[in-house]
């Protein structure tokens, strides 16, 4: 028996939310007295796998699982599982998540709960897992009835833990001589932003209230000086005043950060769907009765166009004052 | 082009949250359900869109109980052939996404499209594993698509970017913003809805791997904390000192 773990390598680094995930995988691992197995491909630095709690890391190795095609993926992960015996495999929420973990559940006959958020609580060979439903206005508790289990992990769940372990790495050859896929990939565009928004611990999201797409030169620089991804509400990616992929909401991405900015965002509630699991809120308003000061938990009252350039300037004395 | 949209009832997004029977069950007294957005806005108008330049038919389908019949006519009146409802209770994926591909298998559809997911349950797991189960490819997150013969030119999300993909007919696809723009049903739309056919079928053999065992309202936050908007220094540092945020 083990826990299998599928992990991801960005800019020659294991990923935080692989890392998330492997830390989760590990402490179920931990719980069944069972080992944590993780999977990754490519190259780059994997010794943080071991430092999150994997004890063994399959690399998987066949030319054909390069560009991450879920139809290869798919049938890599369920050789390396059987090879490992794992009857519980882990992955991220996202959207490599979100394109294999339902194809190895429907595989393997596993039940899954997608976007996780606590620890499965294990009893004999019933999992219960948590997860948010309706947009993040609740949580469900499921059950996992099968002998064989896919989770897949909401970011941001859990603050990441490294030790000073190390993981005994192989290498597994995947046989996937049978298998065309019909999916030929053209191109991909890589988001020109530097911070992915889901992997960002501090977001500044702007709204209409902006007024349009020339101001957004503030929103930037109050995001640089915090290190922070940038992102917006629906009607400023629809109006193209911003790409969409920084659109959040029910519609849009779903984040969760440590620390989320709202300016000039009224607050309806299929925005708040898509944020309200941010760990602090913070909202800039013109309106003292805009909805969003209900779910905040620091506000002003106050002109974007006022508050921000003197918040980049108090950012920056802080900056300048913890160097 | 024969294309089948999945198409799920969910409560409407103001809908206001609450459970009964111990928190066992959602609520759905007074509650309005509607086709769940991305199935209707990108999924099903982007097949409508797909049926009137190339041609074809547009099914749509549903697992669910009578009480989706409404949901089901709306997708009618915005211009769906006909409709399929199997008579099933969807309260786990891989038993909907079974029922679908019960129905599905030898029915030679070109494409099936499912959305993102629904604003329900949230899981983005119907159409994988739908495709799983009818050996077919899956394109995930699709934000534009377009057909030429047999081959489906699709751009889609990925982590970090987007990715642009060429893949030969049959397949599956989620659907996410991007794809079409909303339609509003005409008044000719919903008449003729009213005699398009909506077959109800049995529920065939499926598997139930997991089920809801109870819910739980998400504790709203405590009272904001204003900070003067001439002072943001202040936020900076209760950010800092009170939140541990920076
Ligand atoms: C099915 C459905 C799905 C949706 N999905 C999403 C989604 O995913 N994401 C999303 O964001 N929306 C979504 N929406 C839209 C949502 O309902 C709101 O319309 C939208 O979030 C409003 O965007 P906004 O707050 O930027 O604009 P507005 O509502 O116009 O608010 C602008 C705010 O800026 C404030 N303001 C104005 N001037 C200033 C100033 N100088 N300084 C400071 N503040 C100022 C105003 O007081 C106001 O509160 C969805 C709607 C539907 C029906
Ligand atoms: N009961 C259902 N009947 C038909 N299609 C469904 C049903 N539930 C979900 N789907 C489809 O699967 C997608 C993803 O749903 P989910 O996996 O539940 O998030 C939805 O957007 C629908 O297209």
């Amino acid at each position: 028996m083990s826990v299998l773990i599928y992990a991801e390598i960005a800019k020659g680094k294991i990923k935080k939310s692989s890392l998330e995930a492997v830390n989760y995988g590990s402490r179920i691992a931990a719980q069944l007295n069972t080992t944590a197995v993780a999977v990754v491909i490519g190259d780059g630095d994997i010794s943080d796998l071991g430092k999150a709690g994997a004890q063994k890391v399959l690399k998987l190795k066949n030319d054909k699982l390069a560009a991450l095609d879920p139809f290869y993926l798919t049938a890599a992960i369920e050789q390396a599982a059987a090879a490992e015996a794992a009857d519980v495999i882990i992955f991220s929420h996202d959207f490599t998540g979100k394109a294999i973990a339902p194809r190895v559940a429907a595989k393997l006959k596993a039940g899954m709960v997608a976007g996780a958020v606590d620890n499965p609580v294990i009893s004999g060979s019933s999992f219960t897992v948590k997860k948010n439903v309706f947009s993040g206005k609740a949580v469900a508790v499921y059950s996992i009835n099968s002998l064989k289990k896919v989770i897949s992990l909401l970011g941001s769940s859990f603050p990441i833990v490294l030790t000073d372990n190390t993981a005994e790495v192989v290498d597994f050859a995947v046989n996937l001589d049978s298998l065309n896929s019909p999916v030929k990939i053209k191109e991909v565009k890589q988001d020109t932003t530097e911070l992915n928004l889901s992997d960002a611990d501090i977001v500044v999201s702007a709204g209409r209230g902006l007024k349009g797409p020339e101001n957004w030169g503030m929103i930037e620089e109050l995001a640089k000086t915090l290190g922070a991804a940038t992102s917006c509400s629906r009607p400023v990616a629809d109006m193209h005043w911003r790409p969409h992929h920084e659109h959040v909401g029910q519609t849009g991405f779903a984040i969760r950060p440590n620390l989320y900015f709202a300016i000039g965002i009224s607050g309806a509630i299929q925005h708040l769907a898509g944020v309200n699991g941010s760990k602090t809120i913070v909202v800039i308003n013109s309106d003292k009765d805009a909805p969003f000061f209900k779910s905040a938990d620091y506000g002003i009252v106050g002109d974007a166009f006022e508050v921000v350039p003197k918040l980049i300037q108090a950012a920056k004395n802080f900056k300048a004052n913890q160097n | 082009m024969k294309i089948l949209v999945c198409i799920s009832n969910v409560p409407d997004t103001t809908t206001k949250i609450s459970f009964t029977n111990n928190d066992t069950s959602f609520n759905s007294a007074g509650v309005q359900f509607v086709i769940n957005p991305f199935d209707e806005w990108y999924a099903l108008v982007r097949a409508l869109e797909l049926k009137e330049t190339i041609g074809g038919s547009v099914t749509i389908i549903h697992v669910g109980a009578a009480d989706s019949d409404p949901t089901i006519r709306k997708g009618l009146a915005l211009g769906a052939d006909d409709a399929v409802r199997i008579d099933a209770e969807p309260s786990d994926a891989f038993s909907v996404a079974e029922q679908i591909a019960a129905y599905a298998k030898d029915k030679n559809f070109d494409l099936i499209m499912a959305g993102k997911e629904t604003i329900s349950y949230n899981s983005s797991m119907v159409g994988g594993m739908l495709a799983e189960l009818l050996n077919l490819p899956y394109i995930s997150m699709a934000t534009k698509l377009d057909i030429t013969g047999t081959t489906a030119a699709i751009e889609h999300d990925i982590d970090g970017g987007t990715e642009v993909v060429e893949c030969s007919l049959p397949l599956v696809l989620s659907a996410n913003k991007g794809m079409a723009e909303a339609r509003i049903p005409n008044m000719r739309g919903i008449m003729a809805a009213r005699t398009k056919p909506l077959v109800v079928i049995p529920a065939a053999a499926a598997d139930k791997l997991t089920n809801i065992i109870s819910y739980q309202l998400t504790a709203g936050r405590t009272d904001c904390k204003y900070v003067d908007a001439e002072t943001p220094e202040k936020l900076i540092e209760l950010l800092h000192t009170e939140a541990k945020a920076i």
